[in-house]
């Protein structure tokens, strides 16, 4: 038995792809991915004794759609049995195929399949399971393994997702350029939100899971090819490569999250770091600066900071004080405000905790945050106050270790 | 007679994974510095960052920038430069004070691997 991975890989690579063309011309999801399923049969069957083909996705949609048509033709008893040349794989007819496959013609395809999952109505949970499932060709298990629940749970809720998906009526025209966009917004949110599903891995024992992470650098870079001159997509993609590119460092012995400027920076992957001020360097042309170009603005600037201590502080925070102004969520002024301490002293960071007090009382940073600002500040009871807040509102044991740490420090100073 | 060797393969392929990319060419790279000891005979070794990175500038009356790697296959590859920018509108500008003589540039970061060094003539 030959090594077949690099069949795999051909089927990775080429099922956003066949996928999107599949559902434009059947215009269902679950045709479109039992043509898919087939061709993959077909081409399992075919290309280990044929070698691959000149062009492997025009293969596969093209054997797809006319195996789902001799499917659909076999299932209506009127009509006869098709000919063995319905099986169109000629070399010929995938060339022409390949033809009309530029970028073009196909983007939008993509683009429709994601904005697909991307449904409105679907918790973002749901998105993202059925993004993985539709567009990433991962398995049910696979799925239910990253979300850490059970395999038969995972399978019922993208039976859901699908269900209601199926009855929403999405545009099959090219989208004109307003929609485009808007679409493309909504596809960057979602690819976002599955990054940090696996960045910050909300639930679980495990605080990194690297392969959902790296799905969503995959669907980035996809949307870049598809969206060249798009700002926000290149802004996008450098923030995952900027953020993924610690992971090496986040991570202790013990499994335990390591603060940033405690990290090892030897660990970082320079290879992603180098992409990812690449990629923010060609945003940076178009002058249209955006939320996603602002954070990896702010990730870029940790990237380039050989120890903690070289940080410029003072750029991040200017980077905060523009994000704050495009996006004022209470999360991003009290980032805005460490940035402040760091930048120029707590002194002038605490007043503007004070807005965020009540959006915020629930949230575990504020409360550190807070702790924080009054500990260098010497208000050490005070501080104290707040830290023992930040620690009932902790999520996971490293959040508390890290409180009991600055109340060490605040039992040995005062 | 110098010679450069350009190296292709399919990017979609190795984006498919994340693992860091430099792999492929850098297991060729330790056969072609075995064969080619830092003796004057081995120049640079780059490794260019992926297309998604390129820029891409045609050359005319008014040069145009476009964003996304040169796709066609209508001109042959004749020549590389390799400059140090401190960002890619400077290596813009310096595509654009080249594109007087026609064709077509693209503008690719890139890392590099080894600098190397060629005899000198």
């Amino acid at each position: 038995m030959s090594d077949l991975r690099w069949i795999d890989t051909a089927f990775a690579a080429a099922r956003p792809q066949a996928m999107a063309a599949l559902l434009r011309y059947f215009r269902d999801l679950d045709t479109a991915e039992d043509a898919f399923q087939e061709a993959c049969l077909r081409a399992l069957q075919r290309w280990p004794k044929d070698g691959p083909p000149r062009d492997p996705t025009a293969w596969l949609i093209l054997v797809g759609r006319n195996s789902a048509l001799d499917e659909a033709r076999r299932q209506s008893r009127n009509e006869p049995l098709p000919d063995e040349d319905v099986f169109a794989d000629s070399e010929d007819q995938q060339t022409e195929l390949a033809d009309r496959l530029d970028s073009s013609h196909y983007r939008d395809d993509i683009l429709r399949l994601l904005f697909i999952c991307c449904h409105p109505e679907l918790p973002a949970t749901q998105q993202i399971a059925l993004a993985l499932r539709i567009v990433s060709g991962l398995t049910v298990k696979e799925i239910a393994h990253a979300f850490l629940v059970s395999e038969a749970a995972m399978e019922q809720r993208i039976t859901r997702a699908k269900r209601l998906i199926g009855k929403t009526r999405v545009s099959f025209e090219t989208p004109g350029a307003p929609e485009r966009v808007e679409r493309l917004g909504v596809v960057a949110a979602t690819i976002y939100l599955l990054f940090n599903e696996g960045y910050s891995a909300s639930g679980g024992d495990v605080p990194v899971r690297a392969p959902l992470c790296d799905e969503a650098i995959r669907l980035a870079r996809l949307l870049v090819r598809l969206f060249p001159g798009e700002p926000e997509i290149l802004g996008l993609t450098a923030l995952l490569l900027l953020q993924h590119s610690r992971t090496p460092a986040r991570v202790d012995a013990d499994g335990a999250i390591v603060l940033l400027e405690d990290q090892d920076r030897a660990q970082w992957n320079r290879e992603w770091i180098d992409e990812g001020l690449a990629l923010l360097d060609k945003a940076a042309r178009h002058a249209q600066p955006g939320p996603y170009q602002l954070q990896a603005s702010i990730a870029a600037a940790h990237a380039r900071a050989e120890r903690a201590a070289d940080t410029d502080w003072v750029l991040i925070e200017q980077h905060y004080a523009d994000l704050e102004r495009l996006q004022p969520s209470p999360v991003v002024k009290l980032n805005r405000a460490v940035a402040t301490a760091k930048a120029r002293g707590a002194e002038f960071a605490l007043p503007m905790l004070e807005l965020l007090a009540e959006p915020l009382d629930g949230y575990f940073h504020y409360h550190g945050v807070k702790g924080w600002l009054l500990m260098q500040l010497g208000r050490a009871d005070e501080a104290r106050v707040a830290f023992n807040q930040a620690i009932a509102l902790a999520h996971t044991a490293a959040e508390a270790t890290q409180i009991r740490i600055y109340l060490d420090q605040l039992t040995r100073k005062y | 007679m110098l010679y450069a060797i350009l190296c292709y393969n399919d990017e979609a392929e190795l984006a498919a994974t994340t693992k860091p990319q430099g792999g492929a060419l850098l297991a060729g790279r330790a056969a072609i510095e075995r064969a080619f000891p830092a003796e004057g005979r081995l120049g640079p070794v780059v490794r260019l960052m992926p297309t998604s990175a390129a820029v891409t500038v045609r050359a005319g009356r008014a040069p145009c920038v476009l964003d996304g790697p040169y796709a066609e296959t209508k001109e042959q590859l004749l020549g590389i430069c390799v400059i140090e920018c401190d960002t890619l509108q400077a290596a813009i500008d310096a595509a654009r004070g080249m594109a007087g003589s026609g064709g077509v540039l693209e503008i690719r970061p890139l890392r590099a691997l080894e600098t190397g060094r060629l005899p000198t003539q």
